[in-house]
């Protein structure tokens, strides 16, 4: 059975059908990497996975139950997190405060303050020191730290480079590794092409809403997602997803 | 004039503990509830309804209003607040108005239009003093209240920034939609704030009983000094609360020095001081301000 299955998917921002009958499936332990050009519904997928959008019709299954009419804070307790796009941390809180809160959802498991801490180790010394106050880089890894402190099964990742300087984005690549070869299961939103197929077991293409492309990274040239991402490829490579 | 300083700070204590619930809810839930000071009287009514007919104690009483209040806090939260705020800012406001008309109306039809007071059921306490040096002469409830005060502040800022809930809390207050992203039940935790902060207003409405009288139109005069006080210390800021709190009671005692009438008028420049600094260090500047208040602001 597969962690998360998506089926027929569709999310509507008012008028706006931004995901328009979207289909997929990740394994446990596998890592999706969810490309396309701005406003190709990635986002809008991302959170209607993890309850901040309610989806119009189709179905989100995760761990055999069905998630729709699912609140986002229940859907934490299930065992889905979501690391949003702009880091939205609690900028009046701390580090730490940001840290704790995580842990709300009360889910059993290894993640604590610690060892975020020792994961991302540019955030000992801003321990104490209030969100709003960090860097780029910094406020990133208190985001992914605090997600990851819910101890999820899937962990989403909206563009987790966005705004970052190269080298900071590798930090945080290094880091998102270690969690990779963990098992983690993560679907993870990436400009960075090149970035999304090295990091990931799976990748799909997203265009106006669809998936223009799905397959394996390792059997999908860079070439075919970047005609996808254009829409000038709409077939599935690599005998993969849907 | 020691004297006067002393007094204003321990009735400063009262401001503080009145304005302590509409400010946790202006900074929490970004209401305004003018329901406010009626809550208040409701507890007082409830307080002297105990001690009157059934001979509890006001203290002991307390064991019964405040849980009750909690609920009332909870409810209104659930069915009424929750529900109006997503009509936009006002709507709150004005349901809040309507509560507090309803609840001086019931409790009128209830109890008429006397006024009454929880003193005679508190012994000495409402009248015993210290004696300091100096002549100065400390009333014991005055003391209390301050206390209570003190402690409710400093218990509300330990709870909200040591415990789980109050994170929970404060991250709603913050942004509820990514509350709700790291598994915060953003309803719940703003029905708790209700609660909790409706029953900071039934311990304010139980000292108001005990330290004067009341009567069930009581509710607009209390709003109007815990709104002051609040507004004084930076709505929002549970410590800003007590400053102001203690602030509005010395320009109260002030003004009485320097005309018998001048208690409440005192009070009310003090308020309108700080309010006027307050726009203008916002970045409206002079003009702006001037534009506001000729109705001219684009």
């Amino acid at each position: 059975m597969s962690l998360l299955s998506v089926e027929d998917l569709v999310v509507r921002h008012g008028l706006l059908q931004a995901v328009r009958g979207v289909s997929f499936s990740v394994e446990h332990g596998e890592t999706l990497a969810l490309v396309g050009a701005n406003g190709a519904g990635k986002t809008t997928l991302l959170r209607a996975i993890a309850g901040a959008h309610q989806a119009a019709s189709g179905r989100v299954v995760f761990d055999g139950a069905d998630l729709s009419g699912v609140p986002s804070h229940e859907r934490v307790r299930k065992g889905v997190a979501l690391v949003p796009e702009g880091r939205r941390l609690f900028v009046q809180m701390t580090v730490e405060e940001n840290l704790l809160l995580g842990r709300t959802a009360g889910r059993p498991g290894d993640w604590s303050v610690e060892r975020v801490l020792e994961t991302f180790p540019n955030l000992k010394p801003r321990r104490h020191a209030k969100a709003g106050h960090l860097s780029g880089g910094e406020q990133q890894a208190t985001a992914i730290g605090r997600a990851l402190m819910s101890n999820p099964d899937l962990l989403l990742l909206d563009e987790v480079s966005l705004g970052l300087s190269p080298l900071v984005v590798d930090r945080v690549y290094a880091s998102l590794q270690g969690l990779i070869s963990s098992g983690t299961t993560i679907i993870l939103v990436e400009q960075d092409l090149n970035r999304a197929l090295s990091v990931s077991d799976k990748v799909i293409c997203m265009l106006e809403g669809r998936i223009a492309l799905a397959g394996d990274s390792k059997n999908v040239s860079r070439d075919e997602v970047t005609k996808a991402y254009f829409g000038l490829h709409r077939k599935s490579a690599g005998g993969v997803p849907a | 004039m020691m004297n006067q300083i002393i007094q204003g700070i321990l009735l400063g204590g009262y401001y503080a503990l009145i304005a302590c619930g509409l400010s946790f809810m202006f900074s929490v839930m970004r209401i305004i509830n003018l329901a406010h000071g009626s809550l208040a009287v409701l507890s007082a009514f409830a307080l002297w309804l105990l001690a009157s007919r059934f001979h509890i104690s006001p203290f002991l009483g307390l064991a019964i209003v405040l849980p009750l209040m909690a609920v009332i806090g909870w409810a209104l939260q659930r069915f009424l607040l929750q529900r109006s705020a997503r009509g936009g800012a006002l709507l709150p406001i004005l349901t809040t108005f309507g509560l507090a008309i309803v609840i001086d109306n019931v409790l009128f039809e209830q109890f008429g239009a006397d006024t009454r007071s929880l003193a005679p059921y508190i012994g000495s306490l409402s009248y015993a003093s210290w004696e300091w040096p100096g002549s100065i002469y400390v009333g014991k409830l005055a003391v209390i209240i301050f206390v209570t005060a003190v402690v409710l502040l400093g218990g509300l800022q330990l709870f909200l920034t040591r415990t789980s809930l109050g994170r929970s809390i404060r991250a709603t207050s913050e942004d509820p939609d990514t509350a709700g992203l790291v598994g915060v039940d953003a309803r719940r935790a703003m029905a708790t704030a209700a609660a909790i902060a409706m029953v900071t207003v039934g311990l304010a409405g139980a000292f108001l009983g005990m330290r004067a009288t009341f009567d069930p139109y009581a509710g607009a005069t209390q709003l109007l000094f815990a709104f002051e006080a609040a507004v004084i210390g930076g709505a929002g800021s549970l410590w800003g609360t007590l400053i102001g709190g203690i602030m509005l009671a010395l320009a109260q005692t002030l003004g009485a020095t320097v005309h018998p009438q001048g208690f409440l008028i005192g009070g009310h420049v003090a308020f309108l001081i700080v309010l006027f600094i307050r726009l203008y260090t916002s970045g409206l500047g002079l003009g702006g301000l001037l534009r506001l208040s000729t109705g001219k602001a684009s």
